[in-house]
């Protein structure tokens, strides 16, 4: 799900180009663009399992063999950089930023207003503006609600709530709940959010979190099929072969079909064990499939993000994106990020579930939480998107 | 006659394994003092040499800093300094290597990364759970993201590697933690899971495959012990498997299974499995690529989540109800119990005379082993929770906690 993708040596005119437009001193630009160019290309040429480390480690000496004035230049040769490259980069400028002479403040300054370089390197020109000129570096922070590096909005999505905080302690309840709106429209962490709503929700607020999210809520579902002694994982039931929702198809207890499952869970929950219930809590040793439709207002990239602690497969207009044979170790949102390209107009989307044969309570769970989004995690609504279902109110005994 | 010739049976092989053990000793520390991996110097959990701080008061605390980021790998000592890891952010993505001076906790240099595999783990471990370890001449520090990097003692990078990046289904939705070991110029890796589950032989010097070898599909947290410089005893839920570290072969196997937390000990050529309580099995003295003999077996030595220890004719684990109990590690005959105060997650450390057993609320207990009782010593508490596994080197104990690493001694 990483890619890892070697980048050659052909970029080494781009990354001449690329080094002397941020080398922040025009005397010395165009001398240590020149010298820089050669063993950035080479570490941006890492690749997977060990491929061209013995040349990035070269590379890597001869860079920190400079001043800290290079650190602008190693910075912006993380755009576009895999992340095995990106991670020497960062190293090179850690140790170019301790030792190496002057950290270029201004220099760091000009490159984290450009919100086109990699976000993770402009996180790092923030903290090392922050810890060499505090103040300039809460000015900044001011102005980064927006930001699309995740890190940097974070930061000040937290200044936004510990406002809102003060506010709400203050008595200043309606100043308080726009403060925490601001907040929630600029949050993208889980954690900011849940926090978000929690504290509105103290503030007689509602949140739409699936809404916010993105999750996906309604579904049509079909199973049980086999799993027994995992071999379920690998078997090709009839959803794989062809999405026919009116279809009758042999499942492991008889025929089965497709049927309706909307959720109301605020974090999207998808929980198959009330569609197929089982002894002691749910069936085991099984298989079900969910499908569902969604339409995109453009073609873009994407994210499917899955929490799910059974194992699964995934596939998006028909394309597997991955599968994962691990049961019950955990789950959370977002714990699987699959980049896909939204195809305007339709798309089709099918999580394949499966259950295991272990009894204990902590492996009843038969579930998954999926949702569209951004890569930075702002969620894709689908032009056809439902309201959000909605539990009805739970009865009050006498 | 069958029981007398039984113990001479016993007696010699004790006798073999036991000098089987010091050439193996002598073969398998790789560093001159120190603490250069989990369970030490010489894989067994004990420096003998190196001067436990016995006597712990207040004044003990020589200094203590604030770390990076979480963590609960062990401390690194080597080539006079401090290496650890931590790892940081909501999402544990930021991955750091620190090291220090031991002399003030001073920081000489940080390298920072970020996670190119999964991160999700359980709220108890964290990204950084595998204790670092040196050959002598690099650092290599593994990560639950199963990122690895390798770095000399200065802190230049030499590479790194993603093998989540590399193999797609290698990880843990637990958290990995095992901890890898150096050896020949060769880092071995267990990155063992219920999916892509593998033992890898990393190149010291570039990071490249010498090989990749299939393991059991379960979840693994232990880690490799060294039984001599070129062959690593690999554990998982079905035993041991020895494997040559040129070219990942087995050399033997134990199949009657092995737990897939505490790890393996090894001392004066007696591996300490957990296995049913503890199965020792005696390597041979002349090759220990030969099949081990079972030396003895006990229930009565079962360790909880830390792993045993051995040093002297002793072997010392803690149980999953906070009793710490000495062994004879020439017939697995229990000497005596003590009950500390726990829980633990912390394996033990011990010197010559004094083992060193921090409980999860940061309460450090040193105990002497020596006797015919365990006998409290001295107690501390760092009021802090501690999970990782102390150091001690030349006469101080290292523990970290989420957010502090501790120096105890001179």
């Amino acid at each position: 799900m990483t890619t890892i993708a070697p980048r050659p040596l052909r970029d080494l005119a781009m990354l001449v180009v690329l080094v002397t437009a941020v080398v922040a001193e025009p005397a010395v630009q165009a001398a240590d663009a020149t010298s820089l160019a050669e063993p950035l290309a080479a570490i941006r040429g890492v690749g997977r399992e060990g491929g061209g480390n013995a040349a990035a480690a070269a590379a890597w000496r001869a860079i920190v063999a400079g001043d800290a004035g290079r650190i602008p230049a190693v910075l912006a040769a993380m755009d576009g950089a895999n992340p095995l490259a990106a991670n020497w980069l960062s190293a090179a400028v850690d140790a170019l930023a301790t030792g190496h002479g002057p950290v270029p403040v201004d220099g760091l300054r000009d490159f984290l207003a450009d919100t086109r370089h990699d976000p993770h390197a402009r996180r790092l020109a923030y903290e090392l503006i922050r810890d060499h000129d505090p103040a300039a570096a809460r000015v900044l922070m001011a102005g980064m609600l927006d930001d699309p590096a995740g890190e940097l909005r974070r930061d000040a999505v937290q200044r936004e709530i510990d406002a809102a905080a003060g506010m709400k302690k203050e008595g200043r309840g309606d100043e308080a709940i726009a403060g925490y709106r601001k907040a929630l429209a600029a949050a993208r962490d889980v954690d900011q959010i849940k926090a978000v709503d929690a504290a509105l929700k103290g503030l007689g607020q509602s949140v739409d979190l699936p809404r916010q999210f993105g999750f996906l809520m309604h579904w049509q579902v079909i199973g049980p099929f086999d799993n027994a002694e995992g071999r379920g994982f690998d078997a090709v039931y009839p959803p794989e072969q062809a999405i026919d929702l009116a279809a009758q198809v042999a499942g492991r207890d008889g025929p089965v079909s497709w049927k309706p499952l909307a959720t109301t869970d605020a974090y999207g929950m998808v929980d198959l064990n009330p569609s197929y219930p089982g002894p002691e809590g749910g069936l085991k040793e099984v298989v079900a499939y969910a499908f569902t439709a969604y339409d995109a207002a453009e073609g873009r990239d994407a994210e499917l993000r899955l929490g799910c602690k059974n194992a699964w497969k995934l596939w998006h207009n028909g394309r597997l994106l991955f599968g994962r044979d691990e049961y019950h170790r955990g789950m959370k949102i977002d714990q699987y990020r699959l980049p896909i390209r939204l195809e305007r107009g339709r798309n089709t989307i099918l999580v394949k579930l499966c259950q295991d044969a272990q009894k204990q309570d902590w492996t009843k769970e038969w579930q998954f939480q999926l949702r569209v989004c951004d890569a930075t995690g702002t969620a894709i609504l689908a032009t056809d998107r439902p309201p959000s279902p909605v539990a009805p109110p739970t009865e009050k005994k006498p | 006659m069958k029981a007398s010739r039984r113990a001479i049976c016993v007696g010699v092989l004790v006798a073999c394994a036991l000098h089987a053990g010091t050439v193996a000793a002598q073969q398998v520390a790789m560093a001159s003092g120190g603490w250069p991996r989990f369970l030490g110097p010489n894989g067994d959990g004990a420096a003998p040499a190196a001067a436990m701080p016995a006597e712990l008061t207040e004044a003990s605390r020589a200094w203590s800093v604030t770390l990076p980021g979480r963590g609960l790998s062990g401390v690194l000592v080597a080539s006079g300094r401090l290496v650890v890891t931590c790892s940081s952010g909501p999402d544990q993505s930021r991955l750091h290597v620190v090291c220090l001076d031991p002399a003030d906790g001073r920081t000489l240099w940080h390298r920072q990364f970020r996670a190119t595999g999964r991160t999700m783990c359980h709220d108890k471990t964290s990204v950084a759970a595998a204790t670092p370890c040196s050959d002598g001449t690099r650092i290599y520090a593994a990560f639950s993201s199963n990122d690895v990097v390798c770095l000399d003692i200065d802190g230049n990078l030499l590479w790194l590697r993603g093998i989540t990046a590399d193999y797609a289904n290698v990880s843990n939705s637990l958290g990995m933690a095992s901890s890898p070991v150096a050896t020949q110029g060769t880092l071995v890796l267990q990155v063992e899971n219920d999916s892509e589950s593998y033992a890898l032989g990393l190149d010291g010097s570039t990071g490249a495959n010498r090989w990749k070898i299939d393991r059991p599909k379960a979840a693994n947290w232990t880690s490799p012990s060294l039984l001599r410089p070129d062959l690593v005893a690999l554990q998982s839920k079905n035993g041991i498997d020895a494997v040559r570290v040129a070219d990942g072969s087995v050399a033997w196997s134990y199949g009657d299974g092995a737990s897939t937390i505490p790890s393996s000990c090894l001392h004066a050529g007696v591996l300490c499995v957990p296995s049913h309580g503890i199965t020792a099995l005696a390597l041979d003295a002349a090759d220990a690529a030969v099949q081990p003999k079972q030396l003895w077996r006990s229930s009565r030595l079962s360790p909880g989540t830390s792993s045993p220890i051995a040093v002297g004719d002793r072997v010392l684990a803690i149980s999953k109800g906070d009793v710490l109990t000495a062994g004879s590690l020439a017939t697995g005959e229990r000497l005596w119990q003590l009950r500390v105060e726990g829980p633990f997650t912390a394996t033990p450390v011990a010197d010559g005379r004094h083992v060193a057993c921090v409980n999860e609320k940061g309460l450090v207990q040193v105990v002497d082993f020596t006797g015919d009782e365990g006998k409290l010593v001295s107690s501390l508490d760092l009021g802090d929770e501690i999970l990782a596994s102390p150091a001690l080197a030349d006469g101080a104990l290292y523990l970290r906690s989420n957010t502090t690493l501790y120096k105890l001694g001179r």
